[in-house]
């Protein structure tokens, strides 16, 4: 790792309880790459997790950091920001941990516009619990709860996020590094909840079970199944049959939470003099 | 030994084959381990490849 992005790591701490190949790793770094390449005050910023093995980043990461309860990422965050809402606040969280005990701490955050930076670690599966099928499983996947494949549809998250009232939604994977961490750092300038999804890989859990191979075969899977938004936009629909869209994906500023809940306590103590 | 395009972290390094399967040159390759091992400095492009996918922080690239 470069000397400058160590800094932003607890290296006391590495290596990480990690299994080999496990995508959390590198997007976990593009994380920092974006938070070193943003003008942010690093005494000032706070990352939050729920559970799961996507939710162990922050123990590694050299900021103040809150390691929560599964599913709460997003309330505890939201806590963080209405108390002090000068603070950066980042959240990393699972598939299963946003979207499946957490999916109403999801929607309604993104619906408040409440200025999150939220990290939405995408591996399809309950990596930490031995392989449940979460709500982001595909449909016939083999998952341990699942093993005829996976009878459920599963949520596309940027739609969700979009419809539930995120102001900045984007997506990248561990393969597309740069790219992610672009994403992550306009998710970063954009005053509002910000959604990044990052497609990651579960060789462990998720690859073995559906016969993916190596991780290096999963991470080709992620290039080959991703299109970029500005080149999907030239492409015929049968083009897109079975892909993904990376990229940014939606951003349309509107009022954000704090500073309307701000606000709101001024005009209530001019009201009360 | 500074010559050398990469700084490698050895101890680290779990042996999950993602530097070596996506090394553009194949200037690095698997041990007798699967772990990391720069066999071929000569070769490297120092494209950064290896160094941004390794999930667990082993590879420094020289600028
Ligand atoms: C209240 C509660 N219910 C269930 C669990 C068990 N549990 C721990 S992690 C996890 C799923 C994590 O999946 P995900 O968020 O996708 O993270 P990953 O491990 O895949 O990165 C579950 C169900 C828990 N810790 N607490
Ligand atoms: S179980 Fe899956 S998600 Fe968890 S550390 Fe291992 S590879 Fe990563
Ligand atoms: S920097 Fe690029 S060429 Fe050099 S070893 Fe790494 S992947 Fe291979
Ligand atoms: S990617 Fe990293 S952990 Fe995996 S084999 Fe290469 S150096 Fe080792
Ligand atoms: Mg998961």
């Amino acid at each position: 790792m470069r000397p400058e992005l160590q800094k932003l790591f607890r290296m006391e701490k590495l290596p990480h309880i990690w299994c080999p190949g496990c995508g959390h790793g590198i997007i976990t770094r593009a994380i920092g790459e974006a938070i070193a390449e943003s003008d942010i005050n690093l005494d000032k910023t706070v990352i939050v997790s729920g559970i799961g093995c996507s939710s162990r980043a922050p123990g590694y990461m050299n900021f103040d950091t809150l390691h929560t309860l599964h599913g709460r990422a997003l309330a505890f965050a939201t806590g963080v920001k209405l108390a002090n809402p000068e603070l950066n606040v980042f959240v990393i969280t699972g598939d299963g941990d946003a979207t499946a005990i957490g999916g109403n701490h999801f929607i309604h955050a993104a619906r408040r516009n409440i200025d999150l930076n939220v990290i939405l670690f995408n591996n399809n599966i309950y990596g930490m619990t031995g392989g449940q099928y979460s709500p982001l499983t595909p449909t016939g996947k083999m998952a341990s709860t699942s093993p005829y494949g996976n009878p459920e549809n599963n949520f596309d998250i940027p739609a969700l996020a979009i419809a539930a009232g995120a102001s900045y939604v984007a997506r990248g994977t561990a393969f597309h590094d740069k790219l992610l961490i672009e994403c992550i750092k306009e998710g970063i300038k954009n005053k509002g909840f910000s959604l990044i999804e990052a497609m990651s890989m579960c060789p462990t859990s998720y690859g073995r079970r559906n016969k993916m191979g190596n991780a290096a075969d999963m991470l080709n899977d992620l290039k080959r199944i991703a299109v970029n938004i500005n080149v999907a936009k030239k492409l015929p629909p049968e083009k897109l049959e079975g892909k993904f869209l990376i990229g940014k994906l939606h951003h349309k500023p509107y009022p954000e939470f704090t500073q309307e809940y701000d606000k709101l306590i001024l005009k209530l103590q001019k009201g009360a003099e | 030994m500074s010559s050398l395009p990469l700084d490698i972290n050895y101890k680290y390094c779990k042996a999950c084959g993602i530097c070596y399967d996506l090394c553009p040159k194949k200037a690095v390759s698997g041990d007798d381990q699967g772990k990391i091992v720069l066999r071929n400095p000569q070769l490297c492009v120092k494209c950064g490849i290896c160094e941004s996918h390794c999930p667990d922080y082993v590879i420094f690239l020289r600028r």
